[in-house]
């Protein structure tokens, strides 16, 4: 049977990178095909060829056994290729319905058909088991919402392969069981679909074939039984996969006063109970489902947005914070969308990341050029991928980009730094050295409270453990385990 | 290798040089008499200063993601400040402790501009009014005030103190080049020395995520607009002592639009982000030459705007990225 997808040497440059050297690709009908490979490897790149984003160097498309060479993702579209990009483009002004059928609104006599725009909107969500308030403005939602929107804007269309680029990057447990569920279903039907992820497990409970890429080249494609997951990762990696470490030594009680201790902190129709108490040398992981308020309780204790009840201590004050005075302070925030709240995509790599540092300084006392080598140390010390760190950082696969905001705040050196969903985007490989860097500073004294949907990962790091349901505090973990964690969050009814 | 934003306005500008040096006989000739300078070069430089100032100004506002229309009116304004107190003379300048007074009315000119600029500031900074909207403002609004200080009329001033800014010449060259040389250089050490220029771009590039590294956008924006002012203050003294009068009509009329083009012709994007304030300069200086090709070659003028209009575009397109990639895929397919 010939192949629904046929690409074959596939070559593509950016300035100063080859992304793609010679790469061979193909998906069957029916097929659930899982591209793998580390931060940098070429995934996106090989999949914004196929869908028009860009034009290859060189090399051959094949799809439904005719050469196709789309030019932008409309053609792609009305070629039958559907894609939900790493990073997404969302109009964040118009609303969820909008954005899930801009492009192909239902028409009548009078115009768009309004109605018509919201039920099929609803339909689209409702395949993916989710049911929302579809006039809300996309860019008011969280971050799982709006990508569950793109993937229902790509499912929505009548296509034949399903490109999904890190599609559960920020969703929790429920929402990739719903989504994996409709993959099966359009597997059935037939649709061959490809999917990016840095989740390991995904790719042995849905995928049929495995290829992974490293530094642009092809270096293996099996199914997964044939490649078990420490072939696969040393496929990625190109050397035997470190074992992986224990989880942190927690033995050590809290020392000295708090650096940060929060009292019945809240904000209306946002948070509240938030009640805890943070020392140097530890690490407070907050675990809760999607929309358990744990992005908005980071946003409280950094001074993005103002509560309105209970008091947050800093180094025993009790001042007002905006960011700038957190900073100040010594308080740090890694936020959750490096889109659209981390990254300043036309400045250099090396800009984005020692702009904390000199914010910190002062605008008038520029930082020395002896200070700005510090990015080249960090750029070893996370493995960041970039032949020039003076280049734009937009020009970044985004695990990398994700990587330097990591370095932007590592090289401030707060006392106290919030991480939300620090390793999003991070392949395997550089997410343990992540958790290995935050190991050492802790032991060094710095404190973290961090925040991640990956439960293993919270278990690993944390020193302690509180739960959030409902958006309110509700208690810290008797003992820190994924099972003990689980169940206290799913006590909700009682 | 780096590559420069306004690569093709220069390449452009030594174009349009190179081709009147071809057929305008005696164009590169710069001779010296009374001591200065005169040459087609010189006029030219000389003539862009006033869209050059603006655009200093112009491209910090363009890369907070802002504009500033303001800044022909406020060129009005600080010309009138300026004739109107050399004129009628208030007592403290009559009775100064030795000063010039015009050197001190000149300099309450400028400062007028800047407290225009900083009125912008405010409204943009701290009420969130829209830039073009804020600016738009004081653009239309301006001209009044400036016609309420010249009372309606235009206010010609007698002597040569008041001309000598803009006529004199210093080391041979005209003063107005000088002025521009060091707004120039204090506008590039304010924005390289010091990491205001960093602010200003990361502040234009995500607005969200510079709030979220803790800079001040207000106080930023309040900056911009208050230099922006500035450099309209001082390019307001210059038109007015050119002519030795302040016209609140027709002062600096237009003049921001010529700005915000050569900013662009520059390679600053007006999505905010980066800047150039050499692109800016280059920018002001190449819409200049064109305007004097024109003038010289005989050419209608009524064909000028035409022609400077399909500069722009020219410019524009040969920066587009995506102009690039459409004709590499001419090319490769
Ligand atoms: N627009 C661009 N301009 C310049 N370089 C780019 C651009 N897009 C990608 N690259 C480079 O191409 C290489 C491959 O990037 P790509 O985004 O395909 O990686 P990836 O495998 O998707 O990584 P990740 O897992 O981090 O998403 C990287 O080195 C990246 O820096
Ligand atoms: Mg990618």
């Amino acid at each position: 049977m010939a192949s629904l997808l046929r690409m074959s040497g596939i070559v593509k440059s950016f300035p100063g990178v080859k992304a793609l050297q010679g790469v061979d690709f193909e998906v069957q009908a029916g097929q659930v095909h899982a591209l793998m490979g580390e931060n940098g490897a070429g995934k996106s790149t090989l999949l914004k060829v196929l869908t028009g984003v860009y034009a290859a160097d060189a090399g051959e498309i094949e799809f439904e056994g005719a050469a196709i060479r789309p030019r932008s993702p409309q053609e792609a579209t009305a070629l039958g290729i559907s894609a939900v990009y790493q990073e997404l483009s969302l109009a964040p002004n118009l609303s969820i319905a909008e954005n899930i059928v801009i492009g192909r609104e239902p028409m009548g006599p009078l115009g768009i058909r309004w109605s018509a725009v919201r039920e099929r909107a609803r339909g689209a969500l409702s395949r993916l088991g989710l049911e929302l308030d579809v006039d809300r403005p996309v860019g008011s939602c969280s971050p799982a919402i709006q990508h569950l929107t793109a993937i229902a804007r790509a499912l929505d269309v009548d296509a034949r392969l399903l490109v999904l680029d890190e599609p559960t990057a920020s969703l929790d447990g429920d929402e990739v069981d719903a989504l994996f569920e409709v993959v099966g279903r359009l597997k059935e039907q037939g649709l061959g679909i490809v999917y990016v992820t840095h989740f390991l497990d995904e790719v042995y409970r849905i995928a049929d074939q495995v290829t992974v890429l490293r530094n642009g080249t092809l270096v293996a494609t099996d199914t997964p039984v044939a490649m078990p997951r420490r072939a696969l990762v040393a496929n990625m990696i190109g050397r035997e996969a470190p074992p992986e470490d224990a989880a942190v030594a927690r033995s050590q009680g809290p020392q000295g006063a708090p650096l940060m201790e929060a009292q019945d902190l809240g904000k209306r129709q946002s948070v509240g109970d938030i009640n805890f108490k943070l020392h140097s040398g530890e690490v407070l992981g907050l675990a809760g489902l999607l929309g358990s308020g744990r992005t908005e309780t980071l946003r409280l204790l950094f001074g993005v947005d103002r509560p309105n009840s209970g008091s947050l201590h800093v180094h025993g004050g009790a001042p007002t914070l905006t960011p700038r005075r957190a900073m100040n302070l010594g308080v740090g925030m890694l936020a959750e969308e490096r889109k659209t709240d981390g990254i300043f995509p036309n400045l250099s790599v090396r800009d984005n990341m020692m702009i904390v540092a000199q914010v910190k300084r002062g605008w008038l006392a520029r930082l020395p050029r002896s200070a700005y080598a510090q990015a080249d140390g960090k750029k070893e010390e996370l493995r960041i991928a970039t032949p020039d760190l003076d280049r734009p950082i937009a020009g970044l696969s985004g695990g990398n980009q994700q990587k330097a905001l990591l370095a932007r705040w590592l090289i401030a050196q707060p006392q106290v730094l919030l991480l939300d969903e620090p390793t999003r985007g991070i392949d395997v490989g550089a997410k343990f050295e992540i958790f290995g860097l935050v190991e050492r500073l802790r032991e060094q004294g710095m404190a973290f409270v961090l925040v991640s949907s990956e439960l293993s990962e919270i278990v690993h790091s944390s020193t302690k453990v509180a739960i959030l349901r409902d958006r309110r505090m509700v208690g810290d973990a008797p003992e820190i385990t994924e099972e003990a964690i689980m169940s206290q969050i799913a006590e909700g009814g009682e | 290798m780096k590559a420069y934003p306004w690569r093709y306005s220069l390449a452009l500008l030594g174009l349009v040089l190179l081709f009147n040096a071809i057929f305008t006989p005696g164009f590169l000739a710069i001779e010296i008499r009374d001591g200065r300078l005169f040459g087609s070069l010189i006029d030219i430089f000389n003539r862009a200063t006033p869209a050059a100032l603006l655009a200093l100004g112009m491209a910090l506002v363009i890369a907070t993601a802002g504009v500033d229309l303001s800044v022909g009116a406020i060129m009005a304004i600080s010309g009138a400040v300026a004739a109107g107190l050399v004129v009628q003379p208030p007592d403290f300048l009559l009775h100064g402790m030795g000063v010039q007074p015009v050197a001190v009315a000149m300099s309450l000119a400028v400062l007028a501009g800047a407290v225009c600029g900083l009125f912008n500031g405010v409204l943009i900074g701290f009420f969130r009014i829209q830039p073009v909207v804020a600016t738009l403002l004081l653009m239309i609004a301006g001209r009044g005030v400036a016609q309420l200080l010249t009372n309606g009329q235009i206010i010609t001033v007698p002597g040569d103190d008041f001309a000598a800014l803009a006529i004199g010449t210093t080391l041979g060259l005209p003063n107005p080049i000088w002025i521009l040389a060091a707004m120039a250089l204090f506008f590039g050490a304010l924005t390289r020395l010091t990491a205001f220029g960093l602010f200003v771009e990361a502040s234009g590039d995500n607005p969200t995520a510079a709030h979220y590294v803790g800079i001040n956008g207000k106080s930023l924006r309040l900056a911009v607009y208050t230099l922006s002012g500035l450099c309209a203050g001082v390019a307001g003294i210059i038109a007015a002592s050119n002519i030795k009068a302040a016209d609140a009509n027709n002062a600096g009329l237009y003049l921001e639009l010529d700005a915000i083009l050569a900013v662009a012709v520059g390679g600053t994007a007006m999505t905010g982000g980066k800047f150039s304030l050499v692109g800016a300069l280059i920018g002001a200086v190449l819409m200049q030459a064109v305007t004097t090709t024109i003038l010289t070659r005989g050419i209608g003028t009524e064909v000028t705007l035409i022609i400077k209009a399909l500069v722009v575009v020219a410019v524009c397109l040969l920066q587009s990225p995506s102009f690039h990639e459409t004709l590499r895929r001419r090319r490769t397919a």
